[in-house]
């Protein structure tokens, strides 16, 4: 512990690689020291941009006003919608899974286990899962949790099924990719944070090779930044 | 500390500044969380020199530093109901959005491409007279160049190389070919000196 304690500057400054910052974060969630620490270090690195200040050019700040002007403000934070955001950051993910990055086809694996544990499921994703030649792929994330896509060829569509999945780091978002047998990448939308989830990926997925997760920047990429943390690969699926 | 670069009169310090501003800068945000787009270009007006100054240090290339400002402000926008105030200044909590967003395109950026020039440049000691001809006259910078010249240079170099060259600890340990534990001690290190310099309290 007494070494996580000194990642607080390293934090600050923004100096610590996206599995780091998502174990530090797991950290912080429970170590009122070092989020008040954290806090003190990133008001002192922001007035070290007192000594850069440069007036920029006059045509960013209409860009910026007319960007506003698009945007409606995010309401504050009330209550929390699914668990308390506390306990969300304790189960922040330990993404060491992402190290190895496992591509496992698991074949026809007849287990709907969430059935269920979520009783309101949409109605696209259980045409999805109920479909006759539904086809589906497991794996397992480590600390990240667990995830199973199935894929209808009929249906042209695909299903993401997460279980305990932790949330992603601060700042980012997980987002979703359907991979062509080409190997290009599509986003297939943003999968919010929720230990368990069931969510339709956007777009064509009858061709599919493949579905793909990422950890990107808030908001989501428009191609991958970054290498997946897991692949399900459904051309070995039956 | 030992000379302080006279303030010109009738310019107002625009750095991060007396309880007074920070409290006005507090309040603007909360009337953009309610749609306010004016109290939010007076927002900007008020920060907009340390947070494009900021991305340009970092990302170098200009049209890079407006893209990462711009979006950093679309954020704040979207996300100004959520500062609070309790937990640090508007500007503090401003310029940690952009840099963290100018830290991910150079990473994203460099993903790609090679990094050794940077470093090149990077590894040059900053030339703040040079810096203090571009940037925004004011007290406060003056003040916080004062306070870094009073980190070891081990520690200035960790803290410069992380918050202004956007590595991450790792390559810095790798960079300056000290362990890893060394590298993360001299970045907190000098920030919690110069948090004690500037009288930093959240």
């Amino acid at each position: 512990m007494s070494d996580l304690h000194k990642l607080t500057g390293a934090y600050a400054v923004d100096a610590l690689d996206d599995l780091e910052r998502a174990r530090f974060e797991q950290h912080l969630a429970e170590c009122d020291d070092c989020r008040f620490e954290v806090a003190e270090l990133r008001e002192t690195a922001a007035l070290l941009a007192d000594s850069v200040s440069i007036e920029p050019p006059a045509a960013l700040r209409d860009s910026v006003l007319a960007g506003i002007a698009q945007v409606r403000p995010l309401p504050p934070v009330v209550t929390p919608m699914r668990t308390p955001a506390t306990t969300l950051r304790r189960r922040l993910p330990l993404l060491v899974a992402a190290a190895a990055v496992l591509i496992v086809g698991l074949g026809a694996v007849v287990w709907q286990p969430w059935s269920e544990e979520t009783p309101t499921r949409l109605t696209a994703a259980e045409q999805v899962l109920d479909a006759p030649d539904a086809q589906q792929v497991f794996l397992d994330l480590g600390d990240t949790g667990q995830a199973t896509v199935t894929r209808s060829k009929a249906e042209d569509r695909a299903v993401i099924q997460t279980e305990d999945m932790t949330s992603a780091p601060e700042g980012k978002d997980y987002e979703l990719w359907l991979l062509s047998p080409d190997g290009e990448f599509t986003s297939a939308g943003l999968m919010p944070d929720g230990g368990d989830q069931t969510l339709v990926l956007d777009g064509s997925a009858a061709d599919a090779a493949a579905v793909g997760i990422t950890v990107e920047p808030d908001g989501g990429s428009i191609q991958p930044s970054s290498e997946p943390i897991a692949l399900f690969d459904l051309t070995q699926a039956t | 500390m030992e000379h302080v670069r006279p303030v010109p009169d009738g310019v107002p310090a625009k750095g991060a500044p007396s309880g007074g501003d920070a409290a006005r800068l507090a309040g603007l945000l909360g009337k953009a969380a309610l749609g306010d787009q004016a109290a939010f270009a007076e927002f900007y007006d008020a920060t907009s020199a340390r947070a494009y100054g900021l991305a340009l240090r970092v990302v170098r290339n200009p049209a890079h530093a407006e893209e990462v400002t711009q979006e950093a402000y679309l954020d704040a926008w979207r996300s100004s109901a959520r500062y609070d105030a309790q937990r640090g200044s508007a500007a503090g909590w401003l310029l940690t959005i952009v840099h963290r967003k100018a830290v991910d395109r150079v990473r994203s950026v460099e993903a790609s491409t090679a990094r050794d020039e940077t470093w090149n440049r990077e590894a040059a000691p900053i030339d703040h007279d040079q810096t203090a001809e571009a940037a925004h006259a004011s007290l406060d910078a003056t003040r916080v160049r004062n306070a870094v010249a009073t980190l070891t240079d081990v520690q200035r170099q960790a803290v410069e190389l992380t918050y202004f060259g956007g590595y991450t600890h790792t390559e810095v340990a790798a960079l300056l070919d000290v362990p890893l534990g060394t590298a993360k001690t001299r970045i907190r290190d000098g920030l919690i000196r110069l948090r004690d310099l500037m009288g930093v309290a959240s």
